[in-house]
């Protein structure tokens, strides 16, 4: 394998230095290492990487992504949501379980781990469907999917909200045989029948039935308290509103072990998009306004969300271009995270680049369990890293996009920041901010 | 100076200036003569192809439009595309799509969806006029438009005049459209209903709200029933269709304690005995079945006006008459 020699990268955005990754690992970091230094390593052929100016990060994790495979193969592929990790500065992603058939059982996620495996752009972890085929009705096999090669941890009915406060206790319950975790959309069902948009002044104009924030914010405090109850960790998914926020922060203030995501679109976009009845900007939890969106950056400025999660969700065009009330809910996610967020929280200076580390490597590795990501740029740790340049702007042009989808809500927009390179153990997945 | 419109399309009572909404009311005016003549056609817009295109049931609304253009001497294309978000039948684009294909001048369209319009509109995918004949529960802009010109042919200019509509606001694009329309002209809107039946943030809105049906009858001149749908009745908005009566209804009781020249309106199809007594409905004061008249002489005001009229309609259409003689 080729080995690189990554000169003059910012690692978290601090003073220029010299990466080595050898063997896939990070064989060695210092502020000057010459090519002649390597030859002690005994390698046949190193690349020389000019890194002047880019910013290295630990390769990104995302928990909430939708590979659409099995089953809507039209949308995206475990290959082609992978390539779009892969450019977006990502090395392991959550594959949701709402496929078809649904991610409940041990065959099903070691079919989408093995794909993952097989395309080779990033890590792919399933995650598992809760109660069979996403119904609410009764647990699937938990432990099956555990156990398999796939190793899951995270369980999720994401796209519908485990809502019987009885299943939901007894999930919470269950996993803690294998230090899973419950992942849940919150979303309480009969407030939001037919919910096309936040409930607010938009909604009443719009004419567009509301799904108001109190529909997330009862299912998160009762889920905050049902962990602490049974003593068990919970993951909220999606958070949107400045209320959950508020409920958060007073759980964790007990000590709960709760932790929590916020999309990118629900730190940049609010609710007066929808007045373009353009589904591009439907999306569940819908857009809020702009309080809400002040209070989730703030919230993931202070820690009380921990992990910004991409909720990555493509859909075919034909399901975006028609009326707003036909349309799929969703947006793509993966190859614009990272710009995002340095709109909104790097540059106003909210967190920096340590800070970003931590929220989009390191807190989602760690909530994931997994080994090998959101480790420390430090000697002997696996060489998963992104370089990644601040200083770059550029205008998002879906046509451009490795998703198989187009349904980005940023086409036109002007963001900063650009993935140069990628590597996945020491391989490179992107390089000069194209795919290998 | 030719009269014209703002923008080609009417998707919402909103987008219309004060200017433009006078101009329809006064070319409607115009036309509305017509109604009194043996021969009811102009050939204002002949050669023109005008479809209406109806995702939902309403007879009553596609004949206006139909009646309208037709006596404009317009092509008129009838295209019902039923179905539901559901069923999913050929896609609105593709429809769109045929249409344009077609030639089609204008396309007037009543959708379930809320919004539709706005897609025709816009999407991309045809270059018709847009005329929204009620989208979901969003708008209605050409009832508002023939709510107001049957107020002000009965009251004069809205400036200052008062309106109640009342009933079932969340759900009602008539509701949106006129509280919208009603505000550029002048008037002041009452809005009231249950407070279930009330849309989130209408305070927000250009409107009064009041939960008492009681205490807004003596001051307003207009009083307009809105009515309360069957799905409603049975997803607890209010107790029992009783109670709403009682508490809602327009009653000859309460009819009595409006002001001499007030007028009773309802944009139908009613339902007596609900939010309407049928006494109330068949009174002097009602005026629910000029509404009808009225409608088609606004529609063919807006078709004429949209669909680039030059020249005033009744001007045309004399000249042209001479001509054929």
């Amino acid at each position: 394998m080729t080995d690189h020699l990554i000169k003059k990268a910012r690692v978290l955005g601090g003073e220029p230095v010299d990466i080595f990754v050898s063997d896939g690992r990070i064989a060695a970091i210092d502020s000057d290492l010459a090519l002649a230094d390597h030859a002690a390593h005994g390698t046949e052929r190193v690349e020389t990487i000019d890194a002047t100016g880019l910013i290295a990060l630990p390769g990104l994790v995302d928990l909430h992504t939708h590979l659409r495979e099995p089953g809507r193969e039209d949308a995206e592929t475990v290959e082609t949501g992978t390539r779009a990790a892969a450019m977006g500065g990502f090395t392991a992603v959550h594959a949701m379980a709402n496929t078809d058939p649904v991610a409940d059982t041990a065959g099903v996620v070691e079919q989408v781990w093995r794909l993952g495996r097989e395309a080779g752009f990033c890590d792919v972890f399933p995650v598992g469907a809760v109660t069979v085929g996403l119904a609410g009705e009764k647990l699937a096999e938990l432990g099956a999917m555990a156990d398999s090669a796939a190793r899951v941890r995270v369980f999720s009915d994401d796209g519908t909200c485990v809502s019987d406060p009885v299943l939901m206790r007894r999930a919470l319950e269950y996993v803690k045989a294998f230090d899973g975790v419950i992942a849940q959309h919150a979303q309480e069902p009969r407030l939001t029948e037919e919910a096309q948009m936040n409930e607010g002044e938009l909604s009443g104009r719009l004419g567009l039935r509301g799904w108001p924030a109190v529909a997330e914010e009862a299912i998160i405090a009762r889920d905050c308290l049902l962990a602490a109850h049974v003593g068990s960790r919970l993951h909220v998914c999606h958070v949107s509103t400045a209320g959950s926020v508020e409920i958060l922060r007073w759980a964790k203030s007990k000590g709960w072990n709760v932790t929590a995501e916020v999309c990118p679109h629900h730190l940049l976009l609010t609710d007066d998009l929808a007045a373009t009845y353009d589904p591009l900007y439907k999306v569940n939890p819908p857009l809020r306004t702009q309080a809400d969106v002040d209070a989730v950056r703030a919230g993931l400025a202070d820690g009380t969300i921990d992990v910004v999660a991409t909720d990555h969700a493509p859909h075919p065009h034909e399901d975006k271009d028609c009326e707003w009330q036909a349309a799929a809910f969703g947006m793509l996610g993966l190859e614009t995270a990272l710009s995002v967020v340095q709109h909104t929280m790097v540059d106003p200076g909210l967190v920096d680049w340590a800070g970003v580390a931590e929220r989009m490597s390191s807190a989602p590795a760690r909530i994931g369990r997994l080994e090998g990501h959101g480790r420390p740029i430090v000697e002997g740790e696996p060489a998963n890293l992104v370089l990644y340049d601040a200083d770059a702007t550029r205008t998002i042009d879906p046509s451009e996009l490795a998703s198989l989808s187009r349904n980005t809500p940023y086409a036109g927009l002007e963001l900063p920041g650009r993935v140069v390179a990628t590597f996945l153990r020491g391989k490179p997945t992107v390089l000069d901010g194209k795919l290998t | 100076m030719s009269p014209s419109m703002a923008s080609r399309h009417l998707l919402s009572a909103g987008d219309l200036s004060r200017d433009d909404a006078e101009l329809i009311l006064t070319t409607a005016e115009e036309l509305r003569s017509l109604a009194d003549r043996p021969i009811k056609k102009l050939p204002a817009l002949r050669g023109r192809t005008i479809v209406n295109l109806f995702f939902e049931d309403s007879t009553r609304t596609r004949i206006s439009f139909e009646a309208a253009a037709k006596r404009l001497s317009a092509d008129v294309i009838n295209f019902s595309a039923k179905g539901s978000s559901l069923s999913k039948g050929e896609s609105l684009k593709d429809t769109a799509l045929t249409l344009e294909a077609m030639g089609a001048d204008a396309v007037v369209v009543r959708h379930w969806a809320s919004g539709a319009p706005h897609n025709l509109a816009h999407a991309g995918w045809s270059r018709s006029s847009v005329i929204n004949a009620g989208d979901g529960t969003h708008e209605h802009p050409t009832q508002a438009l023939l709510d107001a010109f049957t107020m002000t042919r009965h009251l004069g200019p809205m400036d200052g005049r008062r309106v109640a509509i009342v009933g079932d606001i969340l759900h009602s694009r008539v509701a949106r459209s006129n509280a919208l329309l009603l505000h550029t002209l002048g008037a002041e809107v009452t809005l009231v209903a249950p407070p279930t039946l009330l849309p989130y943030g209408v305070e927000t809105w250009n409107a009064q709200t009041s939960y008492d049906l009681d205490a807004v009858l003596a001051k307003t001149d207009v009083v307009m029933m809105l009515r309360v749908q069957r799905e409603r009745m049975n997803a607890s908005y209010f107790p029992s269709v009783r109670e709403y009566s009682r508490r809602y209804g327009l009653d000859a009781r309460r009819m009595a304690t409006l002001q001499d020249h007030a007028i009773v309106m309802h944009p139908g199809p009613m339902i007596r005995g609900m939010e309407i007594t049928a006494d109330v409905a068949d009174s002097a004061r009602s005026v629910i079945v000029e509404q009808v008249t009225n409608g088609v002489a606004v529609r063919m005001a807006v078709l004429y006006l949209l669909l680039g009229g030059s020249e005033p309609a009744i001007a045309t259409s004399a000249h042209d008459e001479s001509e054929q003689q």
